[in-house]
């Protein structure tokens, strides 16, 4: 696993911390960044360092707010009945409703977004390539028209999150520093995972998978973990962002596969896939540009992102990380090593 | 080597659509030993060893490991039961560096959930992989990405690879192809001893017959599917069927 390196990991630690107060006006913008963060570390799992290129992971995005608010409904009232309303019944959740609701609606948005994964992965590994892709892009599709037809947690109309019983700058807060927590999470265990065997794996199945089958590797049960993992830390992040956001429907919020969904690839694709700051410096840069257009070029803002990933997809495929490997070898320790000098 | 065979395939046949792969083919591999399969291009040689291997099913017939019937099992299976293959195109884990094409090819006949998410190596196995790529001639070497090698280190290292795996049996496809005459003398000098001293049995498809001939101790020969001929080296050499199928057009 990584060690803590003061001169990377500080400056960033000390920026997630003092972010809302130095720069309240952006607190959720931040907030956002932390969950792109994790988009491009999640999907980095799946498309950088196993080789499966995912198009659907923004479904567990979903599962994971729809699970959360479910749970979280359902801790003082009937679902059905509160959907129904469409917004219409407001109803106060005191604070240990609210965060009990909370807590287990992260929770239980994490692990059934993971078991959902697994049970999806039985059938999904068996595709290939770009049959992968557009299977899974198949299964968030399908997700998100298939909620707007289930009543029962809102349909098309989608579902008013319970409130926050506090204020305004409390709320803000609190979801800041979750999102910057699970961030932060999906980091460490990534750093983590990748300095065990299976970050072996998984790269053997990306660099080859029926070599890695012919040396007995056990690649279904690799892949079909690292898909749950991936879905466990989306889940969280679904989870807290329908809570951000206030009020969650299937298509742009819950299953947003034209933004979100293709934000996540691009990101990890311009920091550099298949390692573990590439995901990270591509979902910063990523997100700048994106506040940044959207704040002083209003109108041209999916321009710049267009132009951003065709530079990249064209000229620049190995990423920023990629092209640092490239030109600095020996910083990533690719060297010629002499016997007596390494003994 | 024992008379005891740890391979025995048994009246295999494989059909892709019309075009007959293999037509009735039976051999035994005796343990520890070196056999050898040569045959024409096309006469059936990787299809025989991608049906052991169980990277298809046979139409019919049976295929045996240390008694066990395993023609009906899939490829990791048949691996971690310790019948391992290589590639007549080398392939190798191209991306990682040698030590961790190494690490990956630790045997995993009784990987548990836990052991995923074990560090990636302790010290022993450390120690092994620096042997192993010191005894193929990879040691320098071993940081740099697999990729980036020759074609012919890039052999060497599936072989490492391969011996990584601690198999019992192994099948090589075409070791020495593409490889330049002085590695090749290293490449056969190693195979030799992996046969000797660490025990491995070896089940080697080969077309450079100073390279077969002199490794082997018994030699079967495929034309259009079939078994032609089997025997020593000798033997084979000197059969017409084979000379007239095969050796003749050399």
């Amino acid at each position: 696993m990584e060690k803590f390196n003061p001169k990377l990991h500080l400056p960033i630690l000390v920026f997630g911390l003092a972010a809302p107060f130095v720069v309240p006006g952006l607190t959720i913008q931040v907030a956002v960044l932390w969950v792109m963060v994790l988009f491009a570390l999640t999907w980095d799992v799946m498309g950088g360092q196993m080789g499966y290129n995912s198009l659907g992971n923004i479904f567990f995005f979903g599962a994971g707010m729809y699970i959360c608010a479910i749970v979280q409904i359902a801790f003082i009232t009937d679902v059905g009945a509160y959907t129904a309303s469409n917004g219409g019944v407001r109803i106060t959740f005191t604070h240990q409703e609210y965060f009990m609701g909370l807590i287990c609606g992260i929770i239980a948005a994490a692990i059934g977004s993971a078991l959902i994964a697994a049970a999806l992965g039985w059938t999904v590994f068996g595709l290939r390539g770009p049959y992968f892709a557009i299977g899974t892009l198949g299964i968030a599709l399908a997700a998100g028209e298939l909620m707007g037809t289930w009543e029962w947690v809102g349909g098309g109309g989608g579902i008013s999150m319970p409130v926050y019983p506090g204020s305004a700058d409390g709320k803000a807060y609190l979801f800041y520093f979750l999102c910057f927590a699970a961030a932060v999470g999906t980091y460490l265990f990534c750093s983590w995972l990748y300095s065990t065997r299976f970050g072996l794996a998984i790269n053997a199945i990306r660099d080859d998978e029926q070599k890695a089958e012919a040396m007995g590797v056990h690649t279904l049960r690799y892949k079909t973990i690292a898909w749950a993992v991936s879905a466990f830390f989306l889940g969280i992040s679904g989870a807290l962002f329908g809570n951000i956001t206030g009020f969650i429907e299937p298509l742009e919020v819950a299953f947003p596969t034209v933004t979100f969904g293709i934000f996540m690839v691009a990101m990890s694709l311009l920091g550099g896939k298949g390692t573990l700051w590439g995901p990270v410096l591509g979902a910063f840069l990523f997100h700048f540009l994106k506040e940044f257009t959207w704040t002083y070029f209003l109108g041209w803002q999916w321009v710049a992102l267009g132009v951003l990933i065709i530079v990249n997809v064209v000229f620049f495929q190995q990423g920023i990380m990629g092209w640092l490997m490239e030109k600095f070898p020996e910083k990533f320790g690719i060297v010629v090593e002499k016997k007596e000098a390494a003994e | 080597m024992t008379d005891a065979p740890v391979i025995e395939v048994t009246g295999v046949s494989k059909s892709y659509g019309g075009v007959v792969a293999n037509e009735n083919v039976s051999l035994t591999v005796p343990a520890g030993g070196i056999t050898g399969l040569i045959g024409p291009n096309g006469s059936g040689k990787t299809t025989l060893f991608n049906s052991i291997v169980g990277y298809h099913p046979i139409d019919t017939g049976s295929i045996k490991f240390k008694g066990e019937e395993i023609s009906t099992y899939r490829v990791p299976q048949i691996a971690r039961l310790g019948l391992l293959r290589t590639f007549q195109q080398t392939r190798i884990y191209s991306n990682m560096n040698c030590i961790d094409n190494m690490l990956i090819s630790i045997p995993h006949r009784r990987t548990g959930f836990r052991d995923m998410f074990k560090d990636r190596a302790d010290k022993p196995t450390l120690e092994e992989v620096d042997r192993l790529l010191d005894f193929v001639g990879l040691y320098e070497k071993r940081r740099l990405i697999s990729g980036d090698l020759s074609f012919g280190q890039q052999k060497l290292l599936e072989f490492a690879m391969a011996l990584m795996n601690k198999p019992e049996v192994l099948l090589l496809d075409e070791p020495t192809a593409g490889i330049n005459p002085t590695l090749i003398n290293g490449l056969i000098d190693r195979l030799r001893r992996a046969n000797e001293e660490l025990g491995i049995t070896l089940f080697v498809i080969e077309h450079n017959m100073r390279v077969i001939m002199n490794m082997a101790q018994t030699i079967y020969c495929l034309a259009h599917g079939q078994l032609l001929a089997h025997g020593t080296p000798d033997e084979v050499q000197n059969d017409q069927r084979v000379i007239d199928a095969y050796l003749g057009a050399h």
